[in-house]
C-alpha cells in the first residue's frame, strides 16, 4: 500500500484542552474531539513524516497496541478527517501550509 | 467521536442568483430620500439607526423595540429600509449570509440586506413586517459580537442579586419554562436569545428584545455573567458538573451562527473556548417547579 503523508488544513480552528484536542472545520463547522491517540497523530501530522512512521513512533511505542491494529485505526481516522478537509493526505511529502495554526503554537 | 454542529446557518450561499451578482440588485438604495424618519435601536449597548420613509413602519419599530429605543441620536450603524410590496416574501426560504469585499450580504425569502461595516451603513429591502428586520438585527449583532469575542446564544437569561445567569438549550429544553418560574426579584433579560459580550476580563449579559414563547421583550439591563446552565428536564433538581470539551461543544451548538465564512468560524470557536475558560458551565437538571431557583446562585 502506498505511503501517506498527512498535514493539518489551515481552514480549521483547534485547541488542546484537558488532554483532548478539539478541532473545528472552518469550512463546514464540523466539530471533532480527538482522544489521546488521535491527538498524537494530529500533532505529528507535519506533512513530512509518513503515516506508518507516525504509527510506529507515536502510537505503538506509547500505547498498548500492535502495529497492524494501530495502522488500521490510524487509516480510518485519517480517512474520516480528510473527508471533512481537516487533514490533508498526500502521496508525497508536503510542506505545512500554515504553521501558525499548529496546536503547539497556540 | 464526531459531531456535526447544529448551527442556525443553513446551506451554502449562491454566488450569484440568475447569473446576476447580488451587489447589482440593490434597487437604488444608495440614493437617500428627503423625508427619512429614524429610530435608534440600542441592543447590547450598540446603537443602530433604522431609517424609513414609512410612518406606520416607524411606529411599529418604536413599539416593538420600545425598551431598546435610544433617546440619543448617536448610532454605530445606519440601515435604510426600503419597503417592498407585500408580494415580496418567502418566509420558508433559508437565510444566507456572505461577505464580499468588506460588505455583508444577508438574504432570506422575505428580505435582502447589505451592510458595509467600514462605511457604517446598510440597506434592507423587505415588506412592512417586524420579522425581517428582527432577523437582520440578529445577524448584524452576531457579526459585531464575533469581532469582540462575544456571541448571541440560544438561551434565556436573567439577573438576580446583580448576577446574570444563562440557561441554554435547544427548543423544548426549558428556556421559556425556567423564565416563567423565575422569582419576582429576578429581572428577565430574554427567554430566547441571550446577548453575551466580553468587556475586559469578564462577560456581560445584556437584555434583548428577541423573544421566544413568552412573546415579550427582555429588560434592557446588563450584569456580569456568573454561570451558564445547560438545561435538561429531569425528575429532581440538581446541578451536575460537565467536562470542558463537552461544555464547549454544547456551547458551540447553541451559538447563533449565520455566515458560512471561515474567518468567522474561527472567531466563534475561539470565543466559545475563551468563554468556557472564564465562566462556569454546568448541567442543570430540573423539574418544572419554582424551587429550581433555590439552587441557582
Amino acid at each position: 500500500m502506498a505511503e501517506k503523508y498527512i498535514s493539518r488544513s489551515s481552514a480549521i480552528a483547534a485547541r488542546m484542552l484537558g488532554g483532548e484536542m478539539m478541532v473545528m472545520s472552518a469550512v463546514d463547522s464540523t466539530f471533532f474531539t480527538l482522544n489521546e491517540v488521535a491527538s498524537a497523530i494530529w500533532q505529528a501530522a507535519d506533512g513530512r513524516t509518513p503515516l506508518s512512521e507516525i504509527v510506529a513512533a507515536k502510537i505503538c511505542q506509547e500505547f498498548d497496541v500492535d502495529r497492524e491494529r494501530a495502522q488500521r485505526g490510524a487509516d480510518r481516522f485519517v480517512d474520516e478527517l480528510s473527508q471533512h478537509g481537516i487533514l490533508l493526505v498526500s502521496g508525497q511529502p508536503v510542506e505545512e501550509t500554515d504553521s501558525s495554526l499548529s496546536p503547539e503554537s497556540r | 467521536m464526531t459531531t456535526a454542529l447544529a448551527t442556525t446557518e443553513k446551506g451554502t450561499v449562491p454566488g450569484e442568483i440568475g447569473g446576476t451578482p447580488i451587489a447589482v440588485r440593490s434597487h437604488g438604495l444608495s440614493f437617500r430620500r428627503p423625508n427619512w424618519l429614524s429610530v435608534v435601536i440600542a441592543i447590547g449597548g450598540v446603537p443602530v439607526r433604522v431609517n424609513t420613509t414609512d410612518q406606520d413602519f416607524l411606529e411599529m419599530l418604536r413599539s416593538r423595540y420600545a425598551g431598546f429605543v435610544s433617546a440619543e441620536s448617536h448610532a454605530e450603524f445606519d440601515f435604510d429600509v426600503d419597503l417592498a410590496p407585500p408580494a415580496f416574501s418567502d418566509p420558508d426560504a433559508d437565510v444566507s449570509v456572505t461577505r464580499r469585499s468588506g460588505r455583508w450580504c444577508m438574504e432570506r425569502g422575505d428580505f435582502r440586506a447589505e451592510w458595509e461595516p467600514a462605511a457604517r451603513r446598510g440597506t434592507i429591502h423587505q415588506t412592512a413586517n417586524p420579522y425581517s428586520i428582527d432577523a437582520v438585527l440578529r445577524i448584524v449583532h452576531t457579526l459585531v459580537l464575533a469581532k469582540q469575542g462575544g456571541f448571541l446564544l440560544h438561551a434565556s437569561s436573567a439577573i438576580r442579586n446583580g448576577k446574570a445567569f444563562l440557561f441554554s438549550g435547544v427548543s423544548g429544553a426549558g428556556k421559556t419554562t425556567i423564565s416563567r418560574l423565575a422569582p419576582p426579584d429576578a429581572t428577565l433579560l430574554t427567554d430566547e436569545i441571550s446577548y453575551v459580550r466580553r468587556e475586559g476580563n469578564r462577560y456581560m449579559a445584556y437584555g434583548t428584545p428577541f423573544a421566544g414563547e413568552l412573546a415579550r421583550a427582555g429588560e434592557n439591563q446588563r450584569a456580569p455573567i456568573t454561570a451558564l446552565f445547560l438545561l435538561e428536564k429531569g425528575l429532581q433538581n440538581g446541578i451536575q458538573p460537565i467536562g470542558a470539551t463537552e461544555a464547549i461543544q454544547r456551547l458551540l451548538r447553541n451559538i447563533l451562527f449565520f455566515a458560512h465564512d471561515p474567518e468567522l468560524v474561527k472567531l466563534v470557536f475561539q470565543s466559545a473556548c475563551e468563554f468556557a475558560g472564564s465562566v462556569p458551565i454546568h448541567r442543570l437538571v430540573f423539574v418544572p417547579d419554582q424551587r429550581v431557583w433555590d439552587i441557582i446562585r
